[in-house]
């Protein structure tokens, strides 16, 4: 039997081989030092095995020997997942900080869960039920979740329980069930389980239309493209435009029950961000840490390629798993580009025949079988549940028109396109409301979402029009129009991410607040000249973008209509409550100041109507 | 006892391929012909042949030359005898002087674990408006300066390392003109800052191969820096010669090119020099300014457009000026919230009024009548330009914010700069007569 390295290259490994090999395998190369490195079969052609390599292959040789084993590349499932910080392999970076110290070095390996610590057990089921795959055997508090430790997922057909734990507490991996099927094989069930990463893990009884908004509290999403509770939605843009932002904001206001941060192939000060925040972050929901409803999963772009390959499965894996204990998770994947890129790499490195600008050209059908791994399930005891994807593509050169966007496009349910030219003049979120689309139905009513749309449309054929004719050669009526989309957007659309007020704006505000807008768009001024215009406008604006900054006043929606889930109110400050103005008072200085306007166009309404009736005597 | 391989069986652009066992990937080599040795480094295996990129170049190989494997993938050797000295690609002395002895260290070290990292959170003061109030820098940046051939790039460059009081300042130079490499010194050696100066030179004359090591070997030295707890600036330039380096090797090893001949690593390949910008929770720092020349002022071109998705934010250099659009230091909310309460809010309308004055000025080019708003933000757009655009300023942030307020005063009312009443009541010029005048702090250091 010979197992041994023929070729490396890069980080592609061709190993010789006469035994039995399964395809996506994972196995290890040997270094002549006794390190491990870990490895997926990724195409076997005769006696030859080629191999990806998730580490910095330096050092191997040939001649190497190589270990494989039947398990393909799989996630560790179970209580503990929760608040911790993965590597794209699944090695708790934390810990291994403390085994290794500064640097990742090669062939550490570190399962994935605490296998010491121990987890107040609960059975759910007596000896005797009749179970099937994915069913809940029991479960286990952990953080504020009970965890459903559940039957293997991939068991066929029906099991019967033989024996279950008692009440108590207990590691991961301790037995506590044991199943039989029909003809009598037992299997012992531990509250850990595994799942290989690229099958969908998907025990329910139907899939359903996804049609529940997701709030993320972003004006620009919720109320103009809106995601749904197992949906998916993509962001490209062009380096700068704020897809991470946006990503970081949606991860820590988003109205789910457990977010997944994927930092495939990004900086790595990004992910220390999230991970030094997040704990210091409250969820307003729970009031316990957002950390504590995070998982962390980080491929930074110094970190092996490979990986990163793996990174973005076993963040879905994950999701999916949660999912399956009855909970709507959100998948942020930043960047999915990197992923792209890393196929690319491992394609060339095979020497597959190229698609476009490289690409291999089975990027398309991975892309859409990641997204649709996203979806709203209803589970066998009737529970909903979902999970939704949103990927960011880091288009090269910022141009929509290549291989990983266009794929992407095809199979989201959202675009948010973020334009160079709108983060250019700093109009945060960049999010381009003209070629951004939605498929899904928000918490603001279609038509009104229509009339702003139409009116943004106008405003800047307008806006066009403009830099040939000029102001001059622009009927004040069309001017106006124009103002009131910069109005909309400076008031509405643009939002500081960095305010600790402006940057999330509940369900409730958000309709109170487009409705206001909507009053001041179909108000009809009537100005006397352009200047007057774009003054008024102005000002109207910046009462608006004042009125964004004062803490939301509750009381301003009768309770019947509320939606948003009652805030904690120790966590506003009282200080900046006060600096920042009062809702309602501005609210009534917006209104008093717009019924002005109306009054004095009423009047000069009237003013003419006299003029000509005194004209017609 | 040392063992040579002679049986060269391929000689391409500067690769070689060699028959040899027991050979890691990486490792290095030593390539005796008779112009002299050079060193090599193993890119490729396959059963018995070794493929070696050399490091002089193959001018002059010949099938019969003698390699020696080391054993060991690329080292540099690391002490403080380094500070002072000039040291070529393949890490020997281009100052004259002799080699260093000391204890060596690996370069392309494993990426650095997330967990050990710290939040950036040291603003470092350029006396540059600029980059203080729009850009500003923070300690432990990957920030790249865009620009095209013909501008002064390279004096930036040796300004911000000048000015900022690193304890390290390491400079990669990669495919400089000779004369580039000189002025760098000179100005260097000037400012006196030459003492704790570390130089790794490639000058566009020397083999291409050393180019791709420059990088490593600055990083390297940096990182060890970092470790001991030094705070460390490394200046490079330019890394379009880096990358041009790196696509004639994959061309030359037959890789399929992704995109302009550029190999489909390339991203991977950036990204893993200049994530090594860190700041290490418990122990030093490194930073890094890199330029990035844009061929034919192409940001969309693979070089600047990897380097942008890497690096944290971008300086535009153009005409002599830093843009006010585009560049972006995506730190700067790490540090601009305590420094003054109006810092951000300077920032964002500044940029959005001088925005619209832009589109003002095509109106008045197209010879369309101007309204008076326009004539207003053009009066703006001329004195922002003059006085806080201007790279030859050297003032302190505070006095760069109060100087746009100056500006804004003289040209809008308040309310139509968009800023939130709150601040404007707080700063707006002559508003307020009693508002105390804060006195700017020391400049945090590097």
């Amino acid at each position: 039997m010979k197992r041994r390295i023929k070729a490396v290259f890069g980080n592609m490994v061709v190993a010789q081989t006469d035994e039995r090999v399964v395809k996506n395998a994972i196995g290890y190369c040997v270094r002549n030092d006794g390190i491990k490195l870990l490895c997926e079969i990724i195409r076997v052609r005769g006696d030859s095995v080629d191999l990806q390599i998730f580490e910095e292959t330096r050092g191997l040789r040939v001649g190497d020997h190589v270990e494989f084993q039947e398990q393909m590349l799989s996630a560790v499932l179970g209580p503990g997942l929760l608040g911790q910080i993965y590597d794209g392999l699944q090695n708790p970076l934390p810990e291994l900080a403390e085994q290794v110290g500064f640097f990742l070095q090669p062939g550490n390996y570190i399962h994935a869960l605490d296998t010491e610590r121990t987890w107040d057990w609960s059975p759910k089921v007596q000896a005797g039920a009749v179970v099937q795959a994915g069913d809940t055997l029991g479960s286990v508090p952990e953080s504020i979740f009970e965890h459903h430790v559940m039957a293997p997922f991939g068991l066929e057909g029906q099991y019967t329980v033989q024996t279950v734990a008692e009440k108590g507490s207990y590691p991961v991996t301790k037995e506590i069930a044991t199943l039989t099927d029909a003809s009598g094989n037992s299997i012992a069930v531990t509250m850990e389980q595994s799942w290989p990463v690229k099958r969908p893990l998907c025990v329910a009884k139907r899939r359903l239309l996804p049609t529940k908004p997701m709030v993320t509290s972003v004006r620009i999403i919720d109320s103009m493209f809106p995601i749904v509770r197992g949906g998916t939605y993509c962001i490209p843009g062009p380096f700068g435009a704020g897809k991470t932002v946006l990503q970081q904001i949606t991860s820590r206001h988003a109205q789910v029950d457990i977010v997944i941060i994927t930092a495939c192939g990004e900086r790595a000060g990004e992910v220390v961000d999230t991970i030094r925040e997040f704990p210091k972050l409250q969820d307003p929901r729970t009031g316990k840490s957002l950390m504590e409803r995070t998982i962390i999963i980080c491929n930074t772009s110094a970190m092996p390629v490979a990986a990163r390959d793996a990174s973005v499965y076993t963040g879905v894996t994950l999701a999916e798993y949660y999912r399956q204990m009855g909970l709507n998770v959100l998948l942020l994947a930043d960047s999915t580009s990197r992923w792209a890129q890393a196929m690319r790499e491992i394609s060339g490195r095979l020497e597959e025949i190229p698609g476009e600008e490289a690409f291999p050209a089975y990027l398309e059908s991975r892309i859409a079988n990641f997204y649709e791994r996203a979806a709203a399930i209803e589970l066998r005891d009737g529970t909903v549940a979902s999970v939704t994807i949103g990927g960011t593509v880091s288009p090269a050169g910022g141009n929509f028109d290549e291989p990983v966007t266009q794929a992407t496009l095809k199979v989201v349910g959202a675009f948010h396109g973020l334009s160079r030219s709108r983060s250019d003049a700093r109009r945060y979120p960049a999010i381009d409301p003209l070629d951004s689309w939605s498929k899904y139905v928000g918490i603001i009513d279609p038509q009104k979402v229509e009339k702003i749309s139409q009116m943004l449309r106008r405003g800047d054929e307008i806006r066009q029009m403009m830099t040939v004719v000029g102001e001059e050669g622009t009927p004040i009526e069309d001017f106006t129009i124009m103002l009131k989309a910069e109005f909309f957007d400076s008031a509405y659309l643009q939002q500081n991410a960095f305010d600790e007020v402006d940057a999330a704006t509940s369900i409730d505000r958000q309709r109170f607040v487009f409705d206001k807008i909507l009053e001041v768009v179909e108000a009809d001024f009537i100005f006397k000249d352009k200047d007057e215009a774009r003054r008024t406008l102005k000002k109207i604006s910046s009462m608006f973008i004042n009125w964004n900054y004062a803490p939301w006043d509750t009381s301003v929606v009768p309770e019947s209509e509320r939606e948003d889930p009652p805030l904690d109110k120790s966590k506003v400050k009282e200080d900046s409550q006060t600096e920042r103005g009062d809702f309602k008072e501005m609210l009534g200085q917006i209104d008093q100041y717009i019924q002005s306007l109306l009054d004095k166009a009423n009047n000069s309404e009237k003013e003419t109507e006299d003029e000509l009736e005194q004209l017609a005597v | 006892m040392r063992t040579f391989y002679d049986e060269i069986s391929q000689i391409a652009g500067n690769v070689v391929t060699v028959k040899a066992q027991g050979i890691g990937y990486d490792e290095l080599a030593v390539i005796t012909t008779d112009q002299g040795s050079s060193l090599a480094q193993v890119i490729r295996l396959e059963d018995d042949q070794v493929s070696l990129q050399i490091f002089g170049g193959t001018e002059g190989v010949s099938t019969g030359d003698k390699i020696r494997f080391l054993g060991h993938s690329f080292q540099v050797p690391f002490s403080d005898a380094l500070l002072g000295r000039v040291f070529d690609g393949s890490g020997r002395p281009r100052d004259g002087r002799p080699e260093v002895k000391a204890q060596t260290v690996e370069t392309g070290s494993p990426a650095v674990n997330p967990i050990k990292r710290r939040v950036p959170d040291k603003m470092i003061h350029t006396r540059i408006p600029m980059i203080d109030i729009f850009n500003t820098l923070v300690g432990s940046q990957k920030l790249p300066i865009f620009s095209v051939a013909g501008e002064p790039y390279n004096d930036v460059l040796a300004r911000v390392g000048m000015q900022a009081d690193a304890e390290v300042i390491i400079l990669g130079g990669m495919g400089l003109r000779h004369d580039d490499y000189l002025t760098f010194r000179h100005r260097f050696d000037e400012a006196g800052v030459l003492g704790r100066t570390i130089m790794f030179i490639h000058t566009a004359a020397d083999p291409v191969v050393e180019c791709l090591l420059i990088p490593d070997l600055a990083l390297a030295v940096g990182e060890q820096y970092a470790l001991q707890g030094k705070n460390v600036l490394v200046l490079l330039s330019d890394m379009t010669a880096f990358s041009d380096a790196l696509k004639e090797i994959a061309i030359t090893m037959e890789q399929v090119p992704s995109n302009r001949g550029y190999p489909g690593d390339l991203y991977t390949q950036l990204a893993r020099r200049y994530e090594k910008a860190v700041d290490f929770d418990g122990a030093g720092s490194m930073t890094v300014l890199a330029c990035v020349t844009m061929p034919g002022d192409d940001v969309t071109h693979p070089v600047p457009d990897n380097t942008g998705y890497i690096t944290e934010g971008q300086l535009y250099l153009r005409n002599g000026r830093i843009e006010p659009f585009g560049s972006l230091s995506r730190l700067k909310q790490l540090v601009n919230g305590d420094t003054r309460d109006d810092h951000r809010a300077i920032m964002n309308a500044c940029i959005q009024l001088y925005a619209q004055c832009d589109e003002s000025r095509e109106k008045r080019e197209m010879g369309f009548e101007l309204s008076e708003w326009d004539d207003r933000l053009l009066q703006y757009g001329d004195l922002f330009e003059d006085e806080i655009m201007n790279l030859n300023l050297n003032i302190e942030l505070f006095d760069a914010l109060d100087k746009c307020w100056e500006i804004l005063a003289g040209c809008f009312q308040p309310e139509e700069i968009g800023i939130r009443d709150a601040i404007i009541q707080k700063h707006w010029p002559g508003k307020s007569p009693k508002k105390e005048k804060e006195k700017s702090p020391e400049p945090v250091q590097v």
